[in-house]
Parts: structure tokens; C-alpha cells; sequence
């Protein structure tokens, strides 16, 4: 082969090779979250497992009707997730240390780096100013990497549907409540004020207040304010986490961290692997018809059996 | 096929049905040189085909139904387990057995070694259609099919993985297109296309390696997205990556050498005399490659348990199973490596090739789905229509990939003009309206013979 062609070949195909992933890479730091976002604290300590946020949610999000009754209270009987066709259950934890049930409502907690929003390869997600991981059924290639790199568990899958299957999950109430300043449909309706709206920020000193004043009511940990990044949804609890179904083995990284040692490597393979396989490549062609070396250069070691 | 052969029946290998005089036209090159008629009986006659038809018939119908009625009329569509089996083993498993074709194109190209040249296209092939194949296993799974491009030209979201996945598999898919279609130019007749291919070899070459490299590691880095839902023995935020790059090498080495096992049992009277007489020795070659890679990717594994610290997992039950996949998958291959290569036991070094495929095959499907949300107290077993449909699109790769290989030059070198005038007198004659494509298609295949300083012989 002509050096010219060769080089042009290169040149092509190094280009082709480049187009999709240089933009890859960039700069990946650490998010703390919009300074205005908004988000909701969770007292577990009060909540009756009265299911009334489940109605509400229900209600304004236009959701098909559940299969039994808000006030079925066999529903506690297992343990939920999110669905499609409920962005928030709650579920009924019998906690060892005496004290009754402990209640927990679970919906999307709106990472303030969300792992759905890094996986997402058509950006289907948004982490809006207030503080929203909103979705855009418009783009979404219905891949459900999403659903595989959310910690919590959340985003759920119309499977069912053949044309139009998206995810679904809680969205804050962003399009109807939250873009307009007011609280999401659940916080509104709770007869126990165990949510409170407001801005993160302020969430965080209320939660610290209520431990400091009550510290035998509560475990000294807001959940959310640093796993995984932090999220927008904080729960305060009178049990240790993990008896109510948190997972505490999560790291305070976000998800996205995991994956920048991989993404960092993207660019230095694009960069030297060119240049390093063609070398490769002069080294072990060149002059070869002239001595016989057919050792050294090949991963396939000696060819002679 | 073997009964028409001893019967006389004349195979396509050449433009030329009778040398210099008659050419096949295309319906000769798709029936083989068959008539209709024996073409039907040999199918029929095939007990495969038989099998095939049977899958077929339960599959496709199963296909239909997953595109009216929605992924949950066939699969389980669980929340928490959003990958069934499609994508653990079409795309998961699959992919890393379709390094083959950069592997060996590296090797021929690269690294200049043409004595695996016999071997070369049908490893091109095997990577070209493994990874055509996960794309389609892909389309099966995704929600929205049509939506596929929508990387590409909609919406982007470029610090995803899948992102790159995306575009590096798109890519890659086109470079081995061009590979590959070299054959395919020979076979048809369009020297122009194939010389045009040959000019960029090089490029296509590192091009697949680049791409290759990055997105083998990528589907490895995907579950770096679920720190928490991979076992922790499977799992390694540093090393991911590189054991979903390092393992696919041997998986792919040794994917050559099982499908040129397959071959030579099922097809050996498409292969020629330059294939069957180099097979063994390429096989062990191959062999030993595969055994470097399987003791880097060994090294790797244990590196990624030594780095977190994550020994006491392996007392578990989870333990186990991970010892079983490296033993049987890992450990066992390459001391039966070892042992055959040195004896040159052939049989023992393609059933150890057969073993390293298997243990690819289960580090994948462990990481994407037998150990995916450990934590959880369900697993996720797939449903029968799932395994079926699986099954099916296999079929359907297997009968591709066979419909190519009785055809396409890969197994056998393509009769060129010029071999043939090298055997006897050329007739000039039959060049018709200036034809000169045939000493064109002769210059690949010679060039073994111009660097051993004999000169193509040029057609006027």
C-alpha cells in the first residue's frame, strides 16, 4: 500500500472515529444543586400511612385508577415501588424497636445530579431551576438505561403500550404546580404536615432545628442531603434508615462519578491509539521482506507451530 | 451439498462457469450453481433447516405479537429489571464475541501477518454480524425502535455512555460493512468497489480498533451506572471497563476458533484447500492468543476485587458463583490451553475455546442480569416467549450467516482471471465491451505472491 493512501485512509477514518465522542469528555465537576431549588422534607416521624398523598397524586397527574381503593389498607400487606401507574406509594415498615409502624412515601427524589439524566443518551431529562428532573417523552428511545442507573428505583416503563411507551415517574407536579410556585399536589393534601415545602436550603436548617430539638424523636441524618450528590426530596426518620427501606450503603458521589474514569479514557484512546497502531504497524511491516523477523510485534506470538 | 459435489454438480468459485467461456449469471451465484430444483432438495433434505423451520414457526409469529401488543405481551417487563434477556445476550454477550473481526484485521493489517489471511474474513464476518445481530436484538428491546437515530440527529445527550455506545456501534457497524464488502465485490464482480477498499484497509483498520476498544469498555462502563444494583465482585468503578475490553479479546479469539470448528464440520466442502490446510495451525495460533488474554483479563478481575478490598464476598454464596464463572470460564481454559497447545491437541483446544465463549458469555449475563439488583429479594427470570424470541433472532443470524458463507468468497478464494491464466492459455476472446475487472480482483488475493517478488500477472 502507498504511504499516501495510507495516510489518507487514516485521516478518513481517524475523522469518522472522532465525530461522534470528541465532545464527550468535558468537564464533569462536582453539582451542589440550583441555589433556588426547591425541594420537600419528609418527617417519617409523622406520617399515619394515611395514603391521602397517593389520591392526590393520582388525581393530578391524571393516572388510570388503581386497583384497589386509596383506603384499602391491605395495600401495606407488600412492598411497593413506583409504578406507571403511580408515581408515589407509600409502604409500612414493622420496626423492631417497638413504637408502632413507621409509614414512608416514595417517589422520585430529584438528584441534584440525577443518574438518569448522565445516562440518558437523547437527554430526555431535565433538572430544572426549581429543582424538577423533568422528562420529554418526545425524545426517549425507550432504551430504560435510566431505569438501570437510578438508585432509588424510581422511573417506571409503559411496557404495555406498543406505540407509545415512555417512562413515567413523579415530575415534582412541575408542569401543573411547581413552574408556577406552588407546592406539589401530595405536599398540599397531607393532613399530617409530614412534607414541607420550600427551598432546599431552608429544608436542610429545618430538618437540623428538628433534631436539635427533639434528638430521642429523630436519627441524626437528613437522608438526601448528601447521598448520591444530594437530592431534592429529604427525609427526616425516627429509625435508622435502613429499616425502613433506604439503602445506606450509597455513596455521597453521584452516580456520575462512576463513570468518569471511563469517560476520561475516551479521548486518550482517540488520541493515541492512531498513532500507536499505525507505528505498530511500520514497525512490524517495514523491511519485513528483507530479514525474516516474524517474531516480536505480534499479540499473536509466533505463528510457527 | 456433499451428495450434489460427488454427484459432479459444479460449485460457484469464479465468475466463470466454464473457464474463458461461459460466465454465471446471478441467479447461478445465489443457487450455487444448482438448478432450482436440487437447490430445493438439498435444503430440504438438511435436518437443520428442519430444527429451524420449527423455531421459525413458534418465533416469528411471537415477533409479530411483541410489535402489535407492546413488550409486555412477551416479556416481563419488570420495573426493576428493565434489560431482559434480549439485551443481556443479544447485545451483552454477543458483542464481545464479535471482536473477532478488529482482532484478526489488526493482526492481518496491522501487524502485517498475511499467513492468517485464510482466517481473516471469516472473522470480519463473525464481527460484522454479531454486531448487526445486537443491533437488531436492540431493536427488538427498545420501547421505540424508530426512535434509534434519535442520537444521532434529534437530541443529544453526550456524557452518556450509551451515547457513545451508540455512535461508536453506528460507526463500527459501517467500517466492518466495508470490510467485509470485499468479499461481496469479488462475488459479484465490481472490481472498482473492491480496489476502492483496499485503499483505506489501513484507516478502516485503526478506525476499528479505536472503536472497538472504546466501546467494548463502554458496554462495561454502562453498569458503572449501577454501582449499587451490581455485585460487588462483578462490579469495579476503575476496572469495568477494562475487563469488558480484556475479556471480549479471548471471547472473540476463541469465537473464530468455534465457528471454524462449525465450519469444518457442517460446511467443509465450501472451504478450499488454503483454508482446511492452514486451519489447525492458524487455530493454535489463535489459541494462543486467546490464552495471553485470558491470563491479562484474570489478572484484571483479581486486581478489581484486590483494589476495593472485596475478598470476603467471595465466602458467599454470590462468592461461589463467581468462582464458578472464573474457574469454568477463566481458569479451566487456560490450563487446557496450556496442556493442547503444547501437544497440539486439536480437539481439547476448540473445546477450551468452546469453554472461554461460555464463560464470556456468563460474565456477561451475570453482571447485566443474573447478579443485577442482588439486593433485591426477586430475581428476574426471563419468560418463555422472551427465550423463544431470543432463540429466534439466533435463528434468523445463523441462516445469515450461513446463506453468506455457501456464498461469498470467505471460506475459499475467489477464482480470479489471472490464477487461471497462469493455469492455461487465456482466451481473450470472451473480455467483453473492455472488461477488465477480473486481473483487478486477482490483486488482493496475490499480493502474498508480489511481496514473495512475483508479479501479478496483469491482464491486457
Amino acid at each position: 500500500m502507498k504511504r499516501r493512501d495510507f495516510l489518507k485512509g487514516c485521516i478518513a477514518c481517524g475523522a469518522a472515529a472522532t465525530l461522534g465522542v470528541s465532545e464527550k469528555a468535558w468537564g464533569i465537576g462536582s453539582f451542589e444543586g440550583y441555589p433556588d431549588g426547591m425541594g420537600v422534607l419528609v418527617d417519617l416521624t409523622r406520617c399515619v400511612g394515611c395514603r391521602s398523598c397517593e389520591a392526590a397524586c393520582n388525581k393530578e397527574q391524571q393516572l388510570p385508577a388503581p386497583d384497589a381503593p386509596f383506603d384499602d389498607k391491605r395495600v401495606f400487606e407488600e412492598k411497593r415501588r413506583p409504578t406507571e401507574k403511580a408515581y408515589t406509594v407509600v409502604n409500612r415498615y414493622d420496626t423492631k424497636t417497638g413504637g408502632g409502624p413507621v409509614y414512608r412515601k416514595i417517589q422520585c427524589n430529584h438528584c441534584n445530579e440525577p443518574a438518569c439524566l448522565s445516562s440518558c443518551f437523547v437527554n430526555a431529562y431535565t433538572k430544572t431551576k426549581e429543582g424538577a428532573v423533568i422528562y420529554n417523552s418526545k425524545v426517549c428511545v425507550g432504551c430504560r438505561n435510566c431505569m438501570i442507573a437510578c438508585p432509588f428505583n424510581v422511573p417506571a416503563y409503559s411496557y404495555s403500550s406498543a406505540l407509545n411507551p415512555v417512562v413515567k415517574k413523579c415530575i415534582f407536579c412541575y408542569d401543573t404546580r411547581l413552574k408556577y410556585g406552588k407546592p406539589p399536589a401530595c405536599v398540599e393534601v397531607c393532613p399530617q404536615e409530614v412534607l414541607t415545602f420550600g427551598h432546599r436550603n431552608d429544608l436542610l436548617k429545618i430538618g437540623r432545628d428538628r433534631i436539635k430539638e427533639k434528638p430521642d424523636r429523630y436519627v441524626d441524618h437528613i437522608f438526601g442531603e448528601k447521598e448520591v450528590g444530594g437530592t431534592s426530596w429529604l427525609y427526616l426518620a425516627g429509625v435508622n434508615f435502613d429499616q425502613v427501606g433506604f439503602d445506606t450503603t450509597m455513596s455521597n458521589e453521584p452516580i456520575l462519578s462512576n463513570v468518569k474514569d471511563f469517560l476520561g479514557i475516551v479521548p486518550m484512546v482517540l488520541t493515541i491509539w492512531p498513532a500507536l497502531f499505525t507505528g505498530f504497524h511500520l514497525l512490524a511491516t517495514k523491511n519485513k521482506n528483507h530479514t525474516n523477523h516474524e517474531d516480536g510485534h505480534s499479540e499473536q506470538e509466533d505463528h510457527k507451530p | 451439498m456433499k451428495r450434489h459435489i460427488a454427484n459432479g454438480v459444479k460449485i460457484v468459485d469464479s465468475h466463470y462457469k466454464v473457464a474463458g467461456e461461459s460466465k454465471w449469471d446471478l441467479k447461478d451465484k445465489l443457487l450455487l450453481g444448482l438448478t432450482p430444483w436440487q437447490y430445493i432438495i438439498q435444503a430440504v433434505r438438511n435436518p437443520f433447516n428442519w430444527i429451524l423451520a420449527v423455531i421459525f414457526a413458534v418465533g416469528l409469529p411471537l415477533i409479530a405479537i411483541r410489535f402489535i401488543f407492546g413488550l409486555a405481551s412477551v416479556t416481563n417487563s419488570s420495573y426493576d429489571y428493565p434489560w431482559g434477556l434480549f439485551l443481556c445476550f443479544g447485545l451483552f454477550a454477543m458483542v464481545p464475541l464479535s471482536s473477532s473481526g478488529f482482532m484478526l484485521g489488526t493482526t492481518v493489517e496491522i501487524f502485517g501477518r498475511h499467513d492468517f489471511e485464510p482466517i481473516e474474513r471469516l472473522a470480519l464476518l463473525n464481527g460484522l454480524l454479531g454486531y448487526l445481530f445486537a443491533v437488531v436484538y436492540l431493536l427488538v428491546d427498545l420501547g421505540q425502535p424508530w426512535r434509534l437515530p434519535y442520537p444521532m440527529v434529534v437530541a443529544y445527550g453526550p456524557v452518556a455512555v450509551l451515547f457513545l455506545v451508540g455512535w461508536h456501534v453506528a460507526t463500527y457497524l459501517s467500517v466492518q460493512v466495508c470490510e467485509v464488502s470485499v468479499s461481496f465485490f469479488e462475488w459479484i464482480g465490481f472490481p472498482v468497489g473492491k480496489q476502492g477498499v483496499r485503499k483505506i484497509t489501513l484507516g478502516l483498520t485503526v478506525s476499528g480498533i479505536i472503536l472497538s476498544t472504546l466501546h467494548q469498555g463502554a458496554l462495561g462502563a454502562l453498569f458503572n451506572y449501577a454501582p449499587g444494583k451490581v455485585h460487588p465482585l462483578w462490579y469495579s468503578s476503575a476496572f469495568l471497563w477494562l475487563q469488558f475490553f480484556v475479556s471480549s479479546i479471548p471471547g472473540g479469539l476463541c469465537m473464530v476458533i468455534v465457528v471454524s470448528t462449525i465450519v469444518l464440520k457442517t460446511m467443509a466442502w465450501r472451504c478450499d484447500a488454503n483454508f482446511l490446510d492452514n486451519l489447525d495451525k492458524l487455530t493454535i495460533s489463535l489459541a494462543k492468543g486467546a490464552s495471553m488474554g485470558l491470563i491479562t483479563y484474570l489478572v484484571i478481575k483479581l486486581m478489581g476485587i484486590a483494589h476495593d478490598n472485596k475478598w470476603e464476598y467471595l465466602a458467599t454464596g454470590w462468592g461461589a458463583w463467581y468462582i464458578f464463572e472464573i474457574g469454568m470460564g477463566v481458569i479451566l481454559p487456560l490450563i487446557l490451553f496450556a496442556y493442547s497447545i503444547r501437544r497440539k491437541i486439536m480437539g481439547l483446544i476448540r473445546f477450551s475455546a468452546l469453554l472461554t465463549v461460555f464463560g464470556v458469555v456468563l460474565n456477561r449475563l451475570n453482571i447485566a442480569m443474573i447478579t443485577f439488583n442482588w439486593k433485591l429479594a426477586e430475581r428476574e427470570i426471563p419468560r418463555w416467549r422472551e427465550v423463544i424470541i431470543s432463540l429466534t433472532l439466533f435463528s434468523i443470524y445463523l441462516v445469515v450467516w450461513r446463506f453468506i458463507l455457501y456464498r461469498l468468497p470467505i471460506l475459499y478464494t475467489w477464482k480470479t482471471a489471472d490464477e487461471r491464466a497462469t493455469a492455461k492459455e487465456p482466451a481473450r476472446g470472451y473480455v467483453t465491451g473492455g472488461e477488465t475487472e477480473p486481473a483487478m480482483a486477482g490483486t488482493y488475493r496475490s499480493r502474498i505472491d508480489e511481496r514473495s517478488g512475483i508479479a501479478a500477472q496483469q491482464w491486457p
